[in-house]
């Protein structure tokens, strides 16, 4: 008994350094916010002499004038919660038309849904700003108005359309479980196919809302290629994780700047992640089995 | 007559209801089909083409010119060598270390949520920020380490691949961990415990117990690690941008450079986009055949059990 005992003890000891190690990269990226480049250098490990220079350096990072660290995250913030309400809201729709109509062009644009899942961003990223240049230089401006590169009206149709797939594969698979007597009583009591959908069907849809928002969410706020293709390079809107790469450009070694600009880029997960962890927790997994 | 009208308002309903369901999917089949699938198909027609990117530019065909240009370039084969060989590497290994992470999660050590949560963090951060984060810790405080005499991982290619796998398990694994973890609850603690009584070892509780019961979960994971590892391409960028450079059929070639990163630098860099292109579309079908022999081998399997 014993000997089950301190071995359980021994288990557990194990287990809590493995963790501290898992995580120490980040405790290095918190303890380096609070010095400066050159306390850096000398002892990447040591405990910072004083911790307000964090304050300092963040101040600075934030107000720089050369990479706009502040105007990046509120375009980052713009990007993320626009390129998510357009997702949920176009997603949910068409899973619910597509479960409910029992076409077969529903059928067709279901299959194509799914079979998009394997092609790779590298095949579609080149043809893509081109093609948004020319949409952007030739038609659109006197049509819609704006340019589809550089502005954020693309930027959010851009990851509209890379979301599509995913999010409607994960609708539609909540939706064939509501039953449809529901929506046969709400019609026999005069209910247009409109109201069926904005007072019955969303309602419902909550717990795959929560799910498709925060995998599209963590998506969206980390990427960076379609972003650096999109938007491109010096672009007043930019998103945080260009912000990071120009400050690793602007700021060659100087670590403080570096860290700090990559903390403050992972700040807003982790807070999220402490509030919503165990939703963040289920919702990736579940995105990931269904699909 | 009265039969006949009834008919027919019950046809003109049905084609309104039709008509208001595409409507419903207008949005989201639009958005994707200008996003995804006209491009797609551009991308396809350019691989065939001297394609430049610019607008300006007229557009040649040039049959499989570039296709052929692709598969005798040697930086490409180099790339795509040293992508199946990091991709397999980082296939198994992530495997390995987040089955094994789920199954210390799973034990009734008391602080596992704790635990739990902190091996699935870094999956919340980007690719990009992790590679310039993990550089700083290879760069600066690994070599600082007063155990540690030597060079930093990323000074050399072969060493720099092995930083790699580090950086993209120290990412991935605590999610598929998480994906494990769940299937582990699902497996009914009576079986593990009667195949204890009939003196079962651990090891072989395992493979013929767990790892059976399993099975589904194990397509998806597979899935997941396997085309997650042949697309790695943002901590690729950020961690060792493709150096550290070495010799390679007597040229300097770029040492970590994977095909995802070596079709944007061709089309990019190199300014050869339809190149770039042919080299995108290689890349695709190789990913579709992988995809397909994979998940035939684990349904088969999931079948057996």
């Amino acid at each position: 008994m014993t000997k089950r005992k301190s071995l359980k003890i021994l288990a557990e000891i194990g287990a809590i350094i493995l963790c501290l190690i898992w995580i120490s990269p980040l405790a290095l990226v918190i303890i380096n916010c609070a010095k400066s480049t050159a306390s850096i250098v000398l002892d990447p490990l040591a405990l910072p002499e004083n911790w307000s220079q964090m304050i300092v350096n963040i101040t600075s990072v934030w107000s720089d004038r050369t990479v706009r660290y502040a105007s990046a995250f509120k375009s980052s913030v713009i990007i993320t919660f626009g390129s998510l309400f357009f997702i949920d809201l176009c997603a949910s729709m068409a899973a619910w038309a597509i479960v409910r109509s029992k076409s077969k062009v529903a059928k067709i644009v279901y299959t194509i849904f799914i079979a998009s899942m394997v092609i790779p961003f590298q095949v579609i990223m080149y043809p893509l700003v081109s093609w948004f240049r020319t949409i952007g230089t030739s038609v659109t401006i006197p049509l819609l108005g704006f340019s589809m590169l550089r502005s954020y009206p693309g930027m959010i149709f851009a990851y509209v359309g890379f979301g599509m797939s995913m999010s409607v594969f994960m609708f539609s698979g909540f939706v064939k479980g509501i039953p449809y007597e529901i929506e046969e009583a709400a019609v026999m009591d005069g209910c247009s196919k409109f109201q069926v959908y904005t007072k019955i069907i969303v309602p419902m849809l909550k717990p795959i809302i929560v799910t498709v928002t925060i995998l599209n969410g963590i998506w969206i706020w980390n990427d960076y290629m379609l972003p650096f293709l999109v938007l491109g390079k010096g672009n007043a809107i930019q998103t945080l994780p260009l912000a990071v790469s120009n400050f690793v450009g602007a700021y060659t070694k100087q670590w403080d700047m570096i860290l700090c600009s990559a903390f403050l880029a992972i700040v807003p997960v982790l807070i999220f992640f402490l509030f919503a962890q165990k939703q963040i927790m289920k919702g990736m997994v579940e995105g990931a089995v269904k699909s | 007559m009265e039969k006949i009208r009834k008919k027919k308002s019950m046809k003109s309903m049905k084609r309104q209801e039709s008509i208001t369901y595409l409507l419903f999917m207008a949005p989201a089949v639009i958005a994707f089909a200008l996003v995804e699938i006209v491009p797609f198909f551009q991308g396809l027609y350019y691989s065939f083409t001297d394609w430049t990117g610019l607008p300006s530019n007229p557009i040649h065909w040039v049959g499989i010119q570039n296709y052929i240009d692709a598969f005798t370039d040697s930086r490409f084969q180099y790339s795509f060598l040293i992508t199946l060989i990091f991709a397999l590497a980082n296939f198994v290994l992530v495997n390995v270390v987040s089955f094994s992470l789920a199954m210390l999660v799973s034990s009734k050590l008391k602080g596992k949520n704790i635990y739990r949560a902190g091996f699935f963090v870094p999956n919340l951060i980007g690719g990009l920020v992790l590679g310039y984060i993990w550089q700083f810790i290879f760069n600066n405080v690994v070599v600082s380490l007063p155990f540690y005499n030597g060079l930093s991982l990323l000074a050399n290619p072969n060493t720099a691949l092995v930083g790699l796998i580090i950086v993209c398990n120290w990412q991935y694994a605590g999610y598929i961990m998480m994906i494990y973890f769940t299937a582990l609850q699902g497996v009914p603690k009576e079986l593990g415990e009667s195949a204890e009584l009939d003196g079962c070892n651990g090891w072989q509780k395992l493979w013929k117990v767990t790892i059976p019961n399993i099975m589904s979960t194990l397509t998806v994971t597979l899935f997941l690690t396997l085309s997650n590892s042949f697309k790695q391409y943002d901590v690729v960028l950020s961690l060792t941008n493709g150096g550290p450079s070495r010799m390679w059929q007597g040229a300097a070639i770029n040492g970590t450079e994977l095909v995802s990163l070596n079709i944007v630098k061709t089309a990019s860099t190199d300014n050869l986009m339809a190149l770039g292109q042919a080299k995108a579309v290689i890349f695709f079908v190789f990913l579709v055949v992988i995809t397909l022999i994979q998940t035939s081998i684990t349904r088969r399997k999931e079948i057996e059990s």
